[in-house]
């Protein structure tokens, strides 16, 4: 049977489940009745100096009738008093032993006052510190939050202020909003940050009010830049913990974030090397409840995959990242469309005209392939077939045509397979699991890279910017 | 002569029909329209808009309501077909736009293309907004349309929004023809066909009401016109021509859906027989059951197989509570003063394939009202002859422009088609409208 045990630099986790800083780890009563749901850990919503919140403080984009695809928000951190968040942690310590808390903390950038805040977490109980160095709002004015986590000497300044005060790991949580997130892990990590977490929330404005043109969420008629989180951020999450996984003067301990709500969420970031993932917007949408699932469907996939532990499969993908010029030019796929499963929408189609590389084409029912055959023309050759009333019988597949398959063969769209580029699209917008597959075509070419090509001369090498930083 | 007037204003009060006849496909609020506008999964050359006789531009309009254009999409609608409200409810979408759905094959669920339209048709009459379109200007053209139903109104369209004048001359005192008096309440409530009219009317139709045009009217309205469309319809229904078919409590179908439509009827006696299985006999039969008859039986000489009904109406039909009584034939209706019994005969087939009564298998149904579903004749011989040419009754046509024999005069719905949907003669009297301008320029470009 597999296990979702795991450790997380040095702290034992009973699964890689934790609440991320966040309204729903606002105080201990909340955090008792996440781990009774089943999380693993909780980050506590930040502590520091109480602060004066507005109202509103959330938004959202919705999209095609789902709510919440991405959220905003313009809370900071905790409003409570240090001692009450400090009281209540030692009291979830002393009830949920073998449960994760660890004490999110921001204070002004001073030794003395990190000093101070680490000794009271400790005191309290905590099994780590979390360093918010990526609020995007509000405290970065203060001087905290990303305005530390967005200067690398800053991040790793108030690092080795807290490691020389800390006994237990301290995590830095990395802000999004920088243009090369490995710059301040590095920071981080030099100065003696023990993991990292990431991401935190994105420099947003979600949405503005048609009929007032007030910004949402409205404060009084006007609003500010919140932080952007949700499954909508999930593939920038993705990449910043690639990045920074991948870079071995940056790499530690990960604790993943951004857009996590289920199973494959997290096994995703467990891939990229993350050691535990941390959830907000999914449970601030649909209650700590969502936990079961991401346990239960985890558990299953280790089980077909044959992993023991979490340990088995994290990093598995990171090898597989790799910068564009490793990629192998002579690998080519090509776009297969099955008839028997075409539902006859043309998506495909229009989205290979319209959007790719005029591959595609609806020439299955005439007497030879036609590729000059323009979406404007077949749209009026199809007005100007059904000038008359159609029969009022009809067979639920379309005007009275018959076929091999389901669909009305005019209406099953034809790959050119030596036009088409294998860009995957047509197989993205249609509608139907399987229907396009990208199938591979051998033509006979060894692997060969545009690194390779570069070294054998066969291409000129452009001026070499790169990062200066790296 | 009347302009614009307010028809709706004019629907007669029944609320017992209003009570009886509820929604049979209730509207969508606008939670459960967007949800379902977000479902569709707006295809290329869709096979919604083949399938539609009026071509509507299905996805455009669906995305319209999903992206909250409700305006927009209100006009999509009725740029294609003017009578999209009254399609929307009318209409066998099972047959055309949603039968012809893809989603048929990816989770058979189609869209509910109708019950959208409805939404979006809604609340453009909802917001009080006017016809988004507008007369076009002025050529000093007119035409004269006989009969007032979709053809005639779908071509009055067509024509007053390119600057021709628009007669229309019908034998009833409110407009619509079928789509008024003739279509199950819980489908089209007769008030909505008349809101629908005023909105089309802001184009400029001229309606003159209670005339009924015989062969020298036809003639004056030939002369003062610049071209005649024939939007006549179909006639009277068909007789049986047996004994006591002139009996009080015989009627036909259409005469009965009219009067309970106009609150003529508000009841219905205990035991009804509907003569007849097309899709008005079931609306007259369902009719029957909701005005209250505690016996409703539908008498059709064949099998279920062979009806003319939609299968979706049959179904309906059943659940209603009506009976049927299959390869079965009436012989003779008896009664002193009124109705009172229906002799019937069991049908079998001979060897010929003809159908003949099964010897001693006739027998009585005791009956307080007969109604006769079986077909409509047609009418037109009589007023068009020597004027176009017909063909088993029907007008006929070039399809595309609904241009009969006789180049003046032009066509379309049920008297070319023999009796088919309204989104038909919507689609007829549409191409028409068009084809009449084309005609008239081509005359003035040659005069």
């Amino acid at each position: 049977m597999p296990t979702l045990e795991t450790t997380f630099a040095g702290i034992p986790c009973i699964n890689p489940f934790w609440l991320a800083s966040a309204p729903p780890t606002n105080c201990g009563e909340q955090v008792m009745r996440a781990f009774d749901e089943g999380w693993g850990g909780a980050v506590w919503k930040t502590i520091g100096e109480p602060i004066t919140n507005v109202s509103s403080r959330y938004s959202s984009i919705d999209w095609n009738g789902q709510r919440m695809m991405g959220l905003n928000n313009i809370e900071l951190i905790s409003d409570r008093p240090i001692e009450v968040n400090l009281r209540e942690i030692a009291e979830v310590k002393r009830r949920y032993p073998k449960h994760v808390v660890i004490a999110s903390l921001m204070v002004e950038s001073k030794r003395h006052a990190w000093h101070e805040i680490v000794q009271r977490a400790e005191d309290a109980g905590a099994d780590g510190l979390e360093l918010n160095f990526g609020c995007p709002h509000g405290m970065s004015e203060r001087g905290m939050g990303s305005a530390v986590g967005q200067v690398p000497e800053y991040c790793g300044q108030i690092t080795e202020w807290v490691k020389e005060k800390a006994r237990t790991p301290v995590i830095i949580k990395l802000t999004p909003n920088i243009s090369d997130i490995r710059m301040p892990a590095r920071a981080a990590k030099q100065a003696g940050a023990d993991a990292l977490s990431a991401i935190n929330t994105i420099n947003s404005i979600t949405s503005i009010d048609l009929d007032t043109l007030e910004p949402r969420p409205n404060v009084d008629g006007k609003s500010s830049h919140g932080g952007y989180c949700g499954p909508a951020v999930k593939p920038i999450a993705l990449n910043m913990v690639q990045q920074v996984m991948s870079d071995p003067q940056a790499a530690l301990p990960m604790s993943g974030i951004g857009g996590i709500g289920s199973w494959q969420d997290a096994a995703e970031f467990i891939l990229l090397g993350a050691g535990t993932v941390q959830v907000c917007t999914a449970v601030m949408h649909y209650g700590y409840r969502i936990v079961e699932d991401m346990a239960d469907g985890l558990l299953a996939w280790m089980r077909k995959k044959g992993y023991e532990s979490p340990d088995d499969f994290r990093g598995l993908s990171l090898p597989r990242v790799t910068d564009w010029k490793y990629l192998n030019l002579n690998y080519k796929i090509v776009a297969r469309i099955h008839a028997d499963k075409c539902i006859g929408c043309e998506l495909c189609y229009t989205a290979c005209w319209d959007g790719a590389h005029q591959c595609i084409h609806l020439d299955r029912a005439l007497p030879e392939p036609n590729t000059s055959r323009t979406p404007d023309m077949v749209a009026a050759e199809s007005r100007s077939r059904i000038s008359t009333t159609p029969i009022a019988k009809l067979d639920l597949n379309g005007a009275g045509e018959t076929g091999p398959y389901l669909t009305p063969l005019s209406r099953i769209p034809r790959v050119d397979e030596h036009e088409c580029v294998g860009c995957n699209l047509c197989s993205l917008v249609c509608p139907v699991p399987n229907c396009i597959t990208m199938e591979r075509v051998d033509e006979g070419l060894v692997p060969e890279t545009w690194e390779e090509r570069v070294s054998a001369g066969a291409v000129t090498q452009g001026s070499r910017h790169s990062n200066p930083n790296l | 002569m009347s302009e614009s007037t307010n028809f709706y204003e004019q629907a007669p009060d029944a609320p017992e029909i209003a009570a009886s006849f509820p929604d049979l496909h209730p509207p969508f609020n606008k939670t459960a329209a967007l949800t379902e506008a977000n479902r569709c999964l707006y295809c290329f050359d869709a096979p919604c808009t083949a399938a539609c006789p009026t071509h509507i531009d299905v996805p455009r309009f669906i995305k319209k309501i999903a992206s909250e254009n409700l305006e927009g999409s209100a006009r999509t609608i009725l740029d294609a077909n003017i009578l999209g409200a009254s399609c929307a409810r009318a209409c066998p979408v099972d047959v055309l736009c949603e039968g012809a759905c893809v989603m048929h094959r990816y989770n058979a669920q189609p869209i509910a293309i109708a019950r959208l339209q409805r939404f979006a048709m809604d609340a453009l009459h909802e917001s009080g907004a006017p016809l988004p379109f507008s007369p076009g200007t002025d050529t000093g053209k007119s035409v004269a349309l006989i009969g007032g139903g979709p053809a005639s109104l779908a071509c009055a369209a067509e024509l007053r929004r390119r600057g021709i004048g628009a007669d229309i001359f019908d034998a009833r005192p409110l407009p619509g023809g079928l789509n008024t008096y003739g279509i199950a309440e819980y489908k089209l409530p007769l008030a909505e066909s008349l809101r629908e009219i005023d909105m089309l009317s802001q184009l400029g139709v001229h309606f003159h009401f209670n005339v009924t045009v015989d062969a020298k009217k036809l003639a004056e309205l030939e002369a003062s016109h610049d071209a005649v469309f024939l939007g006549l319809g179909l006639g009277a229904i068909h007789k049986l021509g047996i004994a006591g078919e002139e009996l009080t409590g015989v009627t036909n179908a259409l005469d009965y859906i009219a009067d309970y439509k106009s609150g003529k009827i508000t009841s219905a006696p205990e035991r009804v027989a509907i003569i007849g299985a097309g899709n008005t006999a079931i609306d007259a039969a369902n009719a029957a059951a909701r005005l209250g008859a505690s016996e409703v039986h539908m008498v059709y000489r064949r099998g279920p197989e062979q009806m003319s009904a939609f299968a979706y109406e049959y179904e309906h039909a059943k659940q209603e509570g009506v009976k049927f009584l299959w390869h079965t034939k009436p012989v003779g209706i008896g009664g002193t003063d009124k109705v009172e019994v229906l002799h019937l005969v069991k049908l079998e087939s001979s060897s010929d394939g003809s159908l003949v009564p099964k010897s001693g298998e006739d027998f009585q149904l005791p009956v307080d009202l007969v109604i006769l579903a079986i077909g409509q004749a047609t009418h037109s011989e009589f007023l068009l002859e020597n004027k176009a040419r017909l063909e088993r009754g029907r007008v006929l046509i070039d399809r595309a422009t609904g241009q009969t024999s006789n180049p003046k005069y032009f066509a379309g719905g049920d008297c070319t088609n023999g009796g088919r949907e309204v989104v038909d003669a919507v689609a007829d009297g549409k191409r028409a409208g068009i084809g009449i301008a084309a005609w008239l320029e081509g005359q003035h470009a040659n005069a």
